[in-house]
């Protein structure tokens, strides 16, 4: 029988996890005679390549765009400064929008983080709790005094926002549909509009007021509050217009009357 | 629940509506709980839709119960409501971990067996039984590295964490091969000092040689075919231990159902050739 080794499990693990993310670590003593067989690569190689094909995975329009190989690159370099956090993958990357706003070689793409945002959005809208979407019949039965004075609950799968930054929606939906993205198209801002209200995800373009209106109900505001702060946004807006957005994409869940 | 005595599949999201129709007597699927720990949405219903028309086993590839520390609580929790959804016939975990100090690495990732590690293992183990309300089974992983420091063989090591937990084995006998060939051992002797009466499972899967030192290290990638050697190795293995519930595991390079499904086949037939012996 070969001597017990005097290093508890803690200490063997702590060694093992430095060799994993850095090659160049010099190993533990205790480590030395592992870290010094080429098949330690394969541990090296399975997480690396785990953690990879998760972010291509979850941020598919991103990949679309950049190609696999550039994708693959950076999402590495990611994976060393980010691990995982969570033991499982399927909210892995929740950073990476950051990531690519901060990340060089990106610097001529400034609407990847934007897209890597949508790509999060889907993800969130995928694995949201389900729930019934608001009827439409039921906003059309209120009183204008009782629709002002109500909450408005977003449906828990909607997600959404205003991307000043360009027209990152359409980028977003040519790159995730998988169909050509062919076709001319204006630079200028946009938002989108995520929900899920029975099995597939859905999206549409949002403006600016849309955005505003839901960031209030989301707040906790009453629906005169958040009319008043869409109208901040877009003094314009087409109130009416906006809600019957949100009611045919199923973005509430609910209302409740104070 | 009783255990069906026979082959199942290992089920990804690309077959779902083949798995959902598929007619075959006893067949049941296997998946990864970890890719179902959502709070709604269509994969949560997929995994119903198939839990009503076949028997679900929960493979879990993330516990990290070979760690210095208890199972994450929430992983365990999330891991507690799935297996209270969805019934599943089966529960098992690797004798690996994948978490350490707040990172997730998905892998298995090796460890000294010592009496030191078999109790903190037992001790997570027995953690896990509670939480999920079952007995679960302990999967032997793939091997790569030579290690010293064992003090205990790796049969001895899982005999001994079902006696002191209750836990039964889930046998691999691909990662049999794999870490035979890979640490020099004959993976024959390994499956005859296996402890058969614990085996509530048995993995088959399909493994590849190593980019770059070949045929001497072979990797555990779940991306081809059951291997002639590994389906003469089971075939030893239900010689000796009567039927058990079988697993064609595939994760990669995914072919069409029905190419699976024929392994499957092949898989039941070796399952029911004992009792076709016997009778």
């Amino acid at each position: 029988m070969q001597p017990v080794p005097t290093d508890p499990l803690a200490q063997f693990q702590d060694g093992f996890v430095r060799l994993l993310l850095d090659p160049d670590a010099p190993p533990d003593p205790d480590l030395a005679a592992l870290a010094a067989q080429p098949a330690f690569a394969v541990y090296r190689n399975t997480v690396m390549k785990g953690c990879i094909d998760a972010l291509q995975a979850n941020f598919p329009a991103v990949a679309r765009l950049t190609g696999e190989e550039w994708f693959r690159a950076a999402a590495a370099i990611y994976v060393r400064e980010t691990p995982p956090a969570q033991p499982t993958l399927l909210h892995y990357g929740n950073n990476f929008a950051d990531f690519l706003a901060r990340f060089p070689p990106a610097a001529e793409l400034p609407y990847l983080p934007g897209v890597a945002r949508l790509d999060g959005y889907w993800t969130e809208a995928h694995t949201a709790a389900d729930a019934a979407p608001l009827d439409p019949a039921v906003v059309a039965a209120l009183s204008p005094e009782k629709l002002a004075s109500i909450l408005l609950h977003p449906h828990p799968a909607a997600r959404w926002g205003w991307f000043a930054e360009g027209p990152i929606y359409t980028i977003w939906s040519r790159n995730r549909a998988g169909d050509s993205p062919d076709g001319a198209f204006d630079w200028c801002a946009e938002g989108a509009l995520l929900s899920r209200p029975r099995e597939a995800v859905r999206w549409r373009a949002l403006g600016r007021a849309g955005c505003a209106f839901l960031d209030a109900c989301a707040a906790g505001a009453t629906a005169a509050q958040a009319t008043a702060a869409a109208l901040r946004s877009e003094h314009d807006a087409d109130l009416a217009g906006i809600m019957q957005a949100l009611l045919e994409a199923g973005a509430l869940a609910g209302i409740t009357s104070i | 629940m009783i255990t069906p005595l026979t082959a199942g599949l290992g089920l990804k999201p690309q077959h779902y509506d083949a798995a959902l129709a598929c007619p075959a007597a006893g067949v049941w699927f296997e998946v990864h709980p970890e890719n179902y720990m959502v709070a709604g949405g269509p994969r949560l219903a997929w995994i119903e839709a198939i839990r009503a028309a076949h028997p679900v086993s929960l493979h879990g590839v993330a516990l990290s119960l070979a760690a210095d520390a208890a199972p994450d609580a929430g992983h365990l929790s999330r891991l507690a409501d799935l297996v209270g959804r969805l019934e599943p016939t089966l529960v098992s975990e690797h004798l690996a971990w994948s978490s350490w100090r707040g990172a997730y690495f998905p892998d298995l990732l090796p460890f000294r067996r010592t009496s030191a590690t078999l109790a903190r293992i037992a001790a997570n183990i027995a953690l896990t039984q509670d939480a999920v309300r079952r007995r679960i089974a302990i999967e032997n992983p793939a091997h790569y590295l030579h290690i010293d420091g064992h003090t205990w063989s790796e049969t001895d090591f899982l005999a001994e964490l079902s006696r002191r937990t209750g836990c039964g084995l889930l046998l691999d006998i691909n990662n049999v091969y794999v870490s035979a060939n890979n640490l020099g051992y004959s993976a024959e002797d390994y499956l005859d000092g296996f402890p058969t009466d614990f085996i509530m499972e048995i993995h088959l899967a399909g493994h590849s040689t190593d980019a770059n030192l070949g045929a001497s290290l072979l990797v555990d990638s779940h991306d081809a075919p059951v291997a002639p050697a590994v389906w003469k190795l089971f075939e030893r293995l239900i010689r000796r231990s009567g039927p058990r519930p079988a697993l064609i595991e595939r994760d990669d390079k995914l072919p069409a159902f029905t190419t699976l499904f024929a392994e499957r086949q092949r898989a039941e037939a070796v399952l029911r050739a004992p009792i076709a012996q016997a009778a």
